[in-house]
C-alpha cells in the first residue's frame, strides 16, 4: 500500500488527459398528452450543458432538485437516451453506440446510488450483489471469486463475514459501502456518485466520504460527483459546476467557485448554506419564489425571474458559459 | 388568557422534567428518551440537534401525545407547560392545548397536509376549533395568515389543494396554520430538511421574523448544526436517548465540550476551509433494545473512553456558567459519591 500511495503522489500532474467529455448534451423527456396521447412538449432536463473531466479527477455537480444533474448523470452512463450532443469516454464517442458496444463500454462507468435502502436487492445475499457484475463479464473460478469479493468488501471497510448477510441486515452508512463496493468490482474508471452520502448522518457521511477519496487515490478512479450541498461537493470536487434549470451557469475550480462566486445563482446558493458558526450569521442573500418548471422555462437567461441582478436583456438572451478567468467559465450577461 | 396572569413571570414556558418515553417491542417497553429535563424560555428558540434515533422527534411527539397508540408510552417525568403538568391529560383537554397553545409543524410537508381539502379548508379548521368566530371571518383570517407567510396570490391559493403547491409553499401553509392561533410554543420537527438551500434560507427566516413578532417560542430539532447556529438561542445535544451538552449557541460552537458534539462538528465539511479528510465517529448508536443500563452511552464510540465511563452514568451539569455537560472527563459530571475526595 505505502509504495502504491508514492507513485501515485510522484505522479506528475500534467500527464492528465481528459476522461470524459460532454459535448452539448441535452436530455428532453417529452410530456404526452391530448388525443392519442401525442407529444405535446419537452421537459428540458439538461439542455445544451458541456464539461470535461480529467482522469483522476473529481467534478462535482450542484444545484437544487430538478436542475437535471442526476439527469446528467444518467445520461453519460447511457441509461437515458441523449437527446442531443455527445458524449466522449475515453476517446470514444458513446452517445449512440449500442447493444453489445454499449454493454461491453459500461464496464468501465459505474454509478453509486443516493438510496442504499432502494438500491440493493433485498433477496440477495451481499456477496452475490457484489458479484454480479463480475459474472457478467468474466468467467472466473468461484472460488477465486469469492476471495474476491471478500477483498473488495474488507476495502470498503466491512468485514468479510458480510458476505453471507442480506442488504437489511446493515446500517444506512454500511449499505452505502456495499454499493460502492458493488461499483468497484469491475475496476471501472468512472463513478458517477449520484447524491451518495444524503441519506445519511453526519458522522457517517464523513466516513463515507473518507472512504471515497481513500479509493480514489488508491485506483486512480474519476469520480463525478452529484450532491445539492455544496459543501459536500466542494469537499469532494476540483472542479465545480452549478446547475440551474438544466444548464450549467459556472463551472470553476472548487477553491476560485467559493472565494468569488461569479454567477448571482451561485452567490445566492454559497450565502444561503447555514454555516455551522453562530458568529457567521450574516446577511444572506435570500432568493425570492421557486425554480421554475423546466417544462415551461422562462426565455432567455433561466434564472433571470429570480435574479436580483436581473436586466432587460436577460429575459431575451440566454448568454452562452465563457471563460472569464483562467479555469472559470459563467453563464452571465454581467461578464 | 387570565391562566397567564396568575403565571409568575420567572416560570418557564416548557419545563421537562426527567421524561422517559419507552416503545414497546415484544411486550416489553424500552425507552427512547431516558431522563431528559429541560427548559423552554418565552421568546426563546431552543434547538435539539442529533443524530437519527437519538430520541429528538419521540420527545416532541411526547410533548404534544402524539406518540402512536398502544406502542409508545410516557413512562416517567413531568411535562410542564406554563406551570401545569400535561403528562396526564386526556385527549379533549390536549386538543384544547393543540393547535391553541402549542402547534407542530413536520418535516414532510406533502404528507402532513391533507391531499382532499383545500388550502382554505385546513387552515379555518383550525381557527374555527379554537376561536368563537364565524367562517367568512375565519375565511379573511386565513388569506392574511398565508399573506403574512410570504404566499403570493393568498386569495386564490386558499382554494387550491396542496398538490398545486411546491414543496416551499407547503411548509409556509403548514407554518401560516402553525401559527394561525397565535400559539406560544411551536414546535418545528426538521421544518427544512426536505427543503433545497435557497428555500431553507427562505424559511428560517420566515420563522425568526414570525418568533419576533409573535413573541413566540420555538422549540427547533433538527440534525443539521449549520441550521442551529443561524438562529438558535439554545442548543441542546442528544445521544441515544440523553442530552449530553446544553449551552447557549455561542458557547457550544465556541467551546464544546462533550466529545461528541466535537466529532460532529468536526465530522461537517466547512465551506471555507480545507480538508483532506473529516473527522468520524467510528461505530453507531446502540438500538433501543441494548442501551447499557449504567456507564455513558457513548463510551464504546468515544475516542477519549475512560475504563470508569462503561461503569459510573455521567450527570448533566453545569460546568462553568450555564454550559452543562454530560461527560466524565469533567468533575462536575461525577456523581457526589464516586468523586475522587468523597472515596
Amino acid at each position: 500500500m505505502t509504495t502504491k500511495d508514492f507513485t501515485e503522489q510522484g505522479k506528475p500532474q500534467q500527464e492528465r488527459k481528459n476522461l470524459l467529455e460532454v459535448k452539448n448534451l441535452k436530455t428532453y423527456y417529452p410530456i404526452h398528452g391530448g388525443f392519442f396521447k401525442r407529444v405535446v412538449g419537452n421537459v428540458k432536463a439538461v439542455d445544451d450543458i458541456s464539461f470535461t473531466i480529467k482522469k483522476g479527477e473529481t467534478m462535482g455537480l450542484v444545484g437544487e432538485s430538478g436542475c437535471g444533474k442526476s439527469t446528467t448523470g444518467r445520461t453519460i452512463l447511457r441509461l437515458i437516451k441523449p437527446t442531443g450532443g455527445q458524449i466522449i469516454f475515453d476517446g470514444e464517442d458513446i452517445t449512440r453506440i449500442g447493444g453489445s458496444k454499449l454493454r461491453k463500454a459500461r464496464q468501465d462507468f459505474q454509478m453509486v446510488f443516493q438510496d442504499p435502502y432502494a438500491s440493493l436487492n433485498p433477496m440477495q445475499m451481499v456477496g452475490d450483489i457484489i458479484s454480479e457484475p463480475i459474472k457478467n463479464f468474466e468467467r472466473r473460478d468461484k472460488k477465486e471469486l469469492e476471495e474476491f469479493v471478500k477483498s473488495l468488501l474488507v476495502r470498503v471497510g466491512l468485514p468479510e463475514t458480510a458476505y453471507y448477510k442480506y442488504a437489511h441486515e446493515f446500517s444506512g452508512g454500511q449499505r452505502q459501502r456495499i454499493g460502492i463496493a458493488r461499483a468497484l468490482a469491475l475496476n471501472p474508471k468512472l463513478i458517477i456518485a449520484d447524491e451518495p452520502v444524503s441519506a445519511l448522518d453526519v458522522s457517517v457521511q464523513s466516513q463515507v466520504l473518507n472512504l471515497l477519496k481513500d479509493l480514489q487515490k488508491e485506483f486512480d478512479l474519476t469520480y463525478l460527483f452529484i450532491a445539492h450541498d455544496l459543501s459536500v461537493v466542494k469537499h469532494m470536487s476540483d472542479t465545480i459546476g452549478v446547475m440551474y434549470l438544466g444548464n450549467l451557469v459556472e463551472v470553476a475550480s472548487n477553491k476560485d467557485l467559493y472565494s468569488e462566486p461569479l454567477h448571482p445563482y451561485t452567490q445566492a446558493l454559497i450565502s444561503a448554506i447555514p454555516e455551522p458558526d453562530p458568529k457567521l450569521r450574516k446577511e444572506r442573500i435570500v432568493l425570492q419564489g421557486d425554480v421554475p418548471s423546466p417544462a415551461n422555462p422562462p426565455t432567455g437567461c433561466p434564472f433571470h425571474t429570480r435574479c436580483p441582478m436581473a436586466q432587460e436583456i436577460c429575459s431575451q438572451e440566454k448568454p452562452p458559459l465563457k471563460e472569464v478567468r483562467p479555469g472559470h467559465h459563467v453563464a452571465c450577461v454581467l461578464y | 388568557m387570565t391562566s397567564k396572569l396568575n403565571t409568575p413571570a420567572k416560570t418557564p414556558l416548557l419545563e421537562v422534567r426527567n421524561l422517559q418515553t419507552g416503545f414497546k417491542i415484544e411486550k416489553q417497553y424500552y425507552n427512547a428518551v431516558e431522563g431528559v429535563s429541560f427548559k423552554v424560555d418565552r421568546k426563546q428558540i431552543v434547538g435539539i440537534v442529533g443524530e437519527s434515533g437519538c430520541g429528538k422527534s419521540v420527545m416532541s411527539l411526547s410533548i404534544m401525545h402524539l406518540l402512536p397508540k398502544g406502542i409508545g408510552k410516557v413512562r416517567g417525568g413531568e411535562i410542564l407547560f406554563e406551570g401545569t403538568d400535561i403528562v396526564g391529560y386526556n385527549e379533549k383537554k390536549m386538543n384544547n392545548i393543540r393547535g391553541k397553545d402549542i402547534s407542530m409543524i413536520f418535516q414532510e410537508p406533502m404528507t402532513s397536509l391533507n391531499p382532499v381539502f383545500t388550502i382554505g379548508f385546513q387552515i379555518t379548521e383550525v381557527l374555527l376549533n379554537h376561536q368563537d368566530i364565524t367562517k367568512n371571518e375565519a375565511r379573511a383570517k386565513a388569506v392574511t395568515l398565508l399573506k403574512n407567510v410570504g404566499i403570493p396570490r393568498a386569495d386564490q391559493i386558499i382554494d387550491e389543494y396542496p398538490h398545486q403547491l411546491s414543496g416551499g409553499m407547503r411548509q409556509r401553509v403548514m407554518i401560516a396554520m402553525a401559527i394561525a392561533c397565535q400559539p406560544k410554543l411551536l414546535i418545528a420537527d426538521e421544518p427544512t430538511t426536505a427543503l433545497d438551500v435557497t428555500v431553507q434560507a427562505q424559511i428560517l427566516d420566515l420563522l425568526k421574523s414570525i418568533q419576533e413578532v409573535n413573541d413566540m417560542s420555538i422549540m427547533l430539532i433538527t440534525h443539521d448544526l449549520g441550521v442551529v447556529a443561524e438562529i438558535c438561542d439554545v442548543v441542546l445535544v442528544m445521544y441515544a436517548g440523553k442530552i449530553v451538552e446544553r449551552a447557549t449557541v455561542e458557547d457550544l460552537f465556541e467551546n464544546p465540550q462533550h466529545p461528541y458534539t466535537q466529532l460532529l462538528m468536526e465530522a461537517i465539511p466547512k465551506m471555507e476551509e480545507e480538508k483532506e479528510r473529516l473527522a468520524t465517529i467510528e461505530g453507531l448508536v446502540p438500538s433501543v433494545k441494548d442501551m447499557p443500563a449504567v456507564g455513558c452511552r457513548f463510551a464504546n464510540r468515544c475516542p477519549k473512553a475512560m475504563p470508569e465511563c462503561m461503569q459510573i452514568t455521567p450527570l448533566l451539569e453545569d460546568t462553568k456558567g450555564g454550559h452543562e455537560v454530560a461527560c466524565l472527563l469533567y468533575e462536575e459530571s461525577w456523581p457526589k459519591e464516586e468523586r475522587v475526595g468523597a472515596r
